[in-house]
């Protein structure tokens, strides 16, 4: 257990019985997050990486997205405690975190008394709140690409602070790869990538001047999005107003990430 | 498979004892049942309220969420710690007071956690800095109108504090 802010509240429902726990919110190897490869583009953060360590500038300025994600977390009290590896282990499809993690192709590290194995993040989180490890093993770290391009994490919910995404989207661009990449949260029982969209965003954004895309492409790319949607109608939201709301996100998200003022250059 | 477990935790600069505590049992539950700090609030107990708000190491957590054992040892400070010396009021406590920002109480101890915390690290916060502040600290007497007008007052009389 790291933050407790998911196993605490169960624990506190008189759901879950806890026999022994270890707490690992004191390892300082959990903590930390470095820059990896000959480039220095791949960032790997320690699984004890809270909500607000993320949200600070030194990392929002490597993975934007994320420090948009972390940011809608709970309250300054749940971003203090809630870690990055807790979004995982927990593996609900509303974790804000998911999304830009499977927008980003992310790869978590898992360690145990065998040795690692690092899995990507679809074959991690398999099925609603169900993910991949295996008895003895921690999550150690996330690897995500430091990526030249803007990034944007949407979310829709009920009021600005504590809450829980009935939907939610993130998107980032790889000017140099030009690709753009889209992922869903709270519309499928783990996060899903809008793969027909970003073939048309790859094939029809101006990945040089960044300028905003012509209309029919924006909506074109905002149909494809929501058609990569599988929702449920549940108490949060109906399935059609979470298929409506994402087709608004993706909207959103691509003017704003085009939006014809070039980025830094890598 | 639940056996007892003995730790000691740091409440306001004191060492405590907690013997025979079960497992599961958060740093509310003992803070208020076995230590007898009932300063801190009992509400949601799933982190929505923000009434058990208590400094860990410094940040503002939910003491519900907080696994007991798991701050053995580590610096927790409740609202009994908040003001220094006991019949004297934190400044933020008395602009509480002053702006008439405490109804029925329930919730006040938690945003005077969460108002003190954003203070220690900004004196001059505007409105939006503080409405997120206390984003986690549910209150439902007030509206917010007269606590906001209160971390208005304590933001001056930091401010004051830091001059002297």
């Amino acid at each position: 257990m790291a933050g407790g802010t998911d196993l605490m509240v169960e624990v506190n429902r008189g759901t879950r019985l806890v026999g022994n726990v270890v707490a690992v919110d004191r390892v300082p190897e959990l903590r930390g997050w470095s820059l990896e490869g000959d480039r220095s583009d791949v960032l790997r953060l320690g699984a004890g990486t809270t909500c607000a360590d993320l949200a600070e500038p030194s990392l929002a300025k490597l993975v934007p997205a994320l420090a948009q994600a972390a940011r809608t977390v709970g309250s300054p009290q749940i971003r203090n405690a809630a870690t990055l590896g807790g979004n995982l282990a927990t593996a609900s499809p509303a974790g804000d975190t998911l999304p830009v993690l499977a927008a980003l192709d992310a790869e978590v590290e898992l360690r145990s008394s065998a040795g690692t194995r690092r899995l990507p993040l679809d074959e991690f989180v398999v099925g609603v709140k169900v993910n991949a490890l295996v008895p003895g093993e921690l999550i150690t770290a996330i690897r995500v690409p430091v990526l030249n391009g803007p990034q944007e994490f949407l979310k829709v919910g009920t009021r600005n602070a504590m809450v829980i995404a009935v939907t939610s989207l993130a998107l980032v661009v790889d000017r140099p790869g030009r690709t753009v990449r889209v992922a869903l949260g709270s519309v499928a029982p783990v996060p899903v990538r809008a793969i027909e969209a970003e073939v048309l965003a790859a094939e029809r954004c101006d990945f040089d001047g960044m300028s905003v895309p012509p209309d029919e492409v924006v909506e074109r790319f905002a149909i494809l999005t929501a058609d990569a949607a599988r929702p449920i109608d549940d108490h949060r939201g109906s399935a059609a107003y979470r298929r409506h709301a994402v087709s608004v996100l993706a909207r959103r998200a691509i003017r704003r990430a085009f939006s014809g003022v070039p980025s830094v250059a890598a | 498979m639940t056996t007892s477990e003995d730790f000691s935790l740091v409440v306001n600069g004191s060492h405590r004892s907690v013997v025979d505590a079960l497992p599961g049992e958060s740093l509310l539950f003992v803070l208020r049942e076995r230590l007898g700090l009932i300063g801190s609030k009992n509400a949601c107990e799933e982190g929505e309220c923000g009434s058990c708000t208590v400094r860990l190491d410094g940040e503002t957590v939910c003491s519900c969420l907080v696994l007991a054992a798991a701050a053995a040892d580590r610096e927790v400070v409740t609202i009994e710690g908040l003001a220094s010396e006991e019949a004297v009021l934190s400044d933020v406590q008395q602009a509480f007071l002053d702006a008439g920002a405490v109804q029925c109480g329930f919730c006040t101890p938690g945003l005077l956690m969460a108002v003190d915390a954003l203070l220690d690290t900004d004196d001059e916060p505007d409105e939006l800095t503080v409405r997120e502040a206390i984003s986690g600290n549910l209150c439902r007497c007030t509206g917010y109108g007269r606590i906001l007008d209160a971390v208005d007052r304590a933001a001056s009389a930091r401010r004051t504090q830091v001059t002297l």
